[in-house]
């Protein structure tokens, strides 16, 4: 019993203690901004395999969730005979919730769990002690473009999800179940708004972007240098930024949308 | 010695989660010699080459480094101290996206603003060296151990340095990759009059191209000289290592508990 | 991959993020791109706004052609005066039209209607529609049913 209250303990500081340990890693990356002649290549090269290559997946799961969007959307409304709010109810959802959350997750599985396991792979292969040796910065070098990379890139892949998305709802809905589409259009463009619901989506992004990428890049730069030390760091960066997405929308959806 | 030395440690203590490795452990490394340090594995060389570089700091002690005190230096001190200081690392730690070319031009372009064509010289002139020019548009995971540690031997001298270190150089080498390597410390630390650190835990190698050795073990130096004093060493624990018996003071086993309790052998459990 | 390759496609991905922005502002929130456009303004008072809600819709024949500017209550007459903001290139609704409050669909949203009349003469800016017709209130409907009035 003793022991467990104790395990219980020491799971507690270990915690707080991993909590304290990113902050102060994350001071150190953010502290040192590369001179723009260097750090710019890097950066874009960073977004490149960060953001552009996660653009297959985003594009494809987009067209997916709006075209579900629509057929469910479709036959709950048309029961009340208001299948022309198919489109309001579409793009809100998209733009408010699923576009920045569903595209979270993807990157925290496509992207995040790529640069956990290239970071770790680095830091068993030495190569981050042999750049510091160099008298080069990994933190600056290696870990802030890549943290910059996801914050920035966010966004965009978001967007871009919310807009295949109603695409695809488009395709389904006006397409094939005949909604007529100055309705679908129309309702979507009376009940958005441009601020207080693509800005505060584009808003959501931005921070999962940046906390989904900061768990990445913490993940592999602490990771125990052994393939099963990378393994399981790979495997933490997935779940974590699942559950801080998802905590994170509920805290963001409640200020945001919440007027209480 | 005395000032010609120009790393020098003193009562160098250092503990690692929970374990003492290094005990108060003193040593001179004279400048533009080859020292050897050997020690059985684990007994933490490479840790000394990392307090040495600053990437650890003692618990306690002085560590100087051609005059600075590498634990209390700053970060832009110790980042330019380290600009003098080149290391190769036991796996050779080349930057995997980059190929050989890139990668013993890296140091070059983060320190330096040389035109393109300079660095393109330099580059092939220190992958002349280590006699790989030919390799410069392979990607390191096209060489072989040996190419791979003589690319990183190629990245480590890019920038001049004062003081090379070399991890483990020899472990894992064919003979004649082996004997490539010995000629290129030799060469490199009579031409361009480095300081070289070796670690190593093999004897005949090492012996054979330092001029200063020492043997730790047990965080503790326990017997240095030339080459020729240590043969002559009257210690029975210097002996043991430089002859590779297996059974000695030095024992073979990581501390442990008796094996009979271990084993659950004691009688009752 | 060269650095000047990676570069362009870096550089459409983000221009594929700023169209997505665009056509978020435009074709779904309907951000028009003129920013301020002009509008005149129009009154209309009503017993019942029932759900109406400032920023609502104002159509005519299924075509929006302005919003809800502000909802008030009349203190003299005890009947919300609803603002509106017409889209000045609608200059010509008729003064016998009237305005309408509708629900889209069962349970939708409620907007502004504007059934348009026979007359002549158009509204200026400033004037105040001269029939209106409430909101249909479910309840009041069902309760007249039951009460047989
Ligand atoms: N990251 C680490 N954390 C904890 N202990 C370590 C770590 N790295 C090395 N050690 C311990 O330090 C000791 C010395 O290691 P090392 O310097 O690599 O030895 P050597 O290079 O002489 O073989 C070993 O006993 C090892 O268990
Ligand atoms: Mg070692």
């Amino acid at each position: 019993m003793l022991d467990h209250v104790r395990a219980l303990g020491r799971t507690g500081i270990d915690v707080v203690v991993s909590f304290g340990r990113s902050g102060q890693f994350l001071f150190g990356v953010l502290r040192g901004v590369p001179k723009p002649a260097v750090g710019f290549p890097l950066l874009v090269r960073q977004i490149y395999s960060v953001g552009v290559l996660s653009l297959a997946i985003v594009v494809v799961s987009g067209l997916f969730i709006g075209m579900v969007l629509g057929l469910q959307g479709y036959t709950i409304l048309s029961d009340y005979g208001s299948e022309s709010a198919i489109g309001q109810m579409i793009a809100l959802t998209l733009v408010r919730e699923l576009g920045p959350v569903v595209t979270a997750l993807l990157f925290a599985g496509r992207a995040g769990s790529a640069l956990t396991a290239e970071i770790g792979l680095m830091k068993a292969t030495e190569q981050l002690s042999s750049m510091e040796m160099m008298g080069v910065d990994p933190l600056r070098r290696v870990i802030s473009p890549r943290l910059w990379a996801g914050f920035y890139t966010m966004p965009v892949l978001a967007l871009i999800f919310s807009v295949v998305g109603i695409w695809g709802g488009m395709l389904v809905g006006v397409e094939w179940l005949g909604v007529y589409d100055g309705s679908f259009w129309g309702n979507m463009q009376s009940s958005v708004e441009f601020v207080d619901d693509v800005l505060n989506g584009v808003i959501k992004s931005v921070v999962f972007g940046f906390v989904c990428a900061w768990i990445a890049v913490y993940q592999g730069y602490d990771c125990v240098p052994t393939s099963a030390g990378i393994s399981s760091a790979t495997t933490k960066t997935v779940v974590y930024s699942s559950l801080a997405v998802l905590g994170l929308d509920f805290v963001l959806t409640a200020v945001m949308f919440g007027n209480f | 010695m005395g000032s010609s030395a120009y790393i020098s440690l003193e009562n160098v203590v250092f503990s690692r989660s929970g374990r003492r490795i290094f005990d108060g452990i003193s040593l001179d490394i004279p400048r533009g010699k080859v020292t050897a340090i050997m020690g059985p594995s684990g007994t933490g060389k490479t840790t000394l080459l990392k307090l040495i570089g600053g990437q650890l700091r003692p618990d306690s002690g002085s560590i100087r480094v051609d005059g600075h005190e590498v634990p209390r230096l700053k970060r832009t001190a110790l980042y330019a101290l380290r600009q003098k200081m080149g290391m190769l690392f036991q796996s050779g730690a080349l930057f995997t996206d980059l190929s050989v070319f890139e990668n013993v031009a890296f140091p070059i372009r983060v320190h330096t603003n040389l035109p393109e064509d300079m660095i393109r010289d330099i580059v092939l002139m220190k992958l002349e060296a280590v006699g790989l020019r030919g390799a410069r548009d392979l990607m390191p995971s096209e060489l072989s151990g040996g190419m791979t540690r003589r690319v990183a031997l190629a990245r480590s001298i890019a920038l001049d340095p004062e003081l090379i270190m070399y991890d483990e150089p020899f472990t894992g080498q064919d003979p004649i990759a082996m004997g490539v390597l010995v000629k290129l410390i030799r060469d490199l630390n009579s031409s361009m009059g480095l300081t070289s650190v070796l670690v190593s835990h093999d004897v005949t190698e090492s012996l054979s191209i330092c001029h200063f050795a020492c043997i730790i073990a047990d965080g503790k130096v326990i017997g240095q000289g030339t080459p020729e004093e240590l043969r002559a060493h009257e210690s029975e624990r210097v002996q043991q290592f430089l002859q590779g018996q297996p059974d000695g003071p030095v024992p073979f086993h990581y501390p442990a508990e008796d094996a009979t309790t271990d084993f659950g052998l004691g009688g009752k459990v | 991959m060269a650095q000047r390759t990676v570069e362009s496609i870096v550089g459409l991905f983000m221009i594929a993020g700023l169209a997505a922005l665009l056509f978020m502002a435009l074709q779904v929130s309907g951000l028009s791109p003129k920013a301020a456009e002009s509008t005149y303004t129009l009154y209309a008072n009503f017993n019942d706004t029932g759900g109406l809600t400032p920023r609502g819709r104002i159509s005519m024949a299924g075509v929006t052609i302005g919003t809800i500017d502000s909802i008030t209550l009349d203190k003299k007459t005890f009947q919300a005066r609803v603002k509106m903001a017409i889209n000045s290139d609608v200059d010509n609704i008729p003064t016998d039209s009237a305005a309408v409050i509708r629900t889209s669909g069962l349970l939708g949203e409620q907007y502004i209607d504007v059934s348009v009349g026979g007359d002549m003469d158009s509204l200026k800016p400033g004037d105040t529609f001269y029939t209106t017709q409430s909101a249909m209130n479910l309840e009041r409907l069902i309760s007249n049913f039951a009460s047989g009035r």
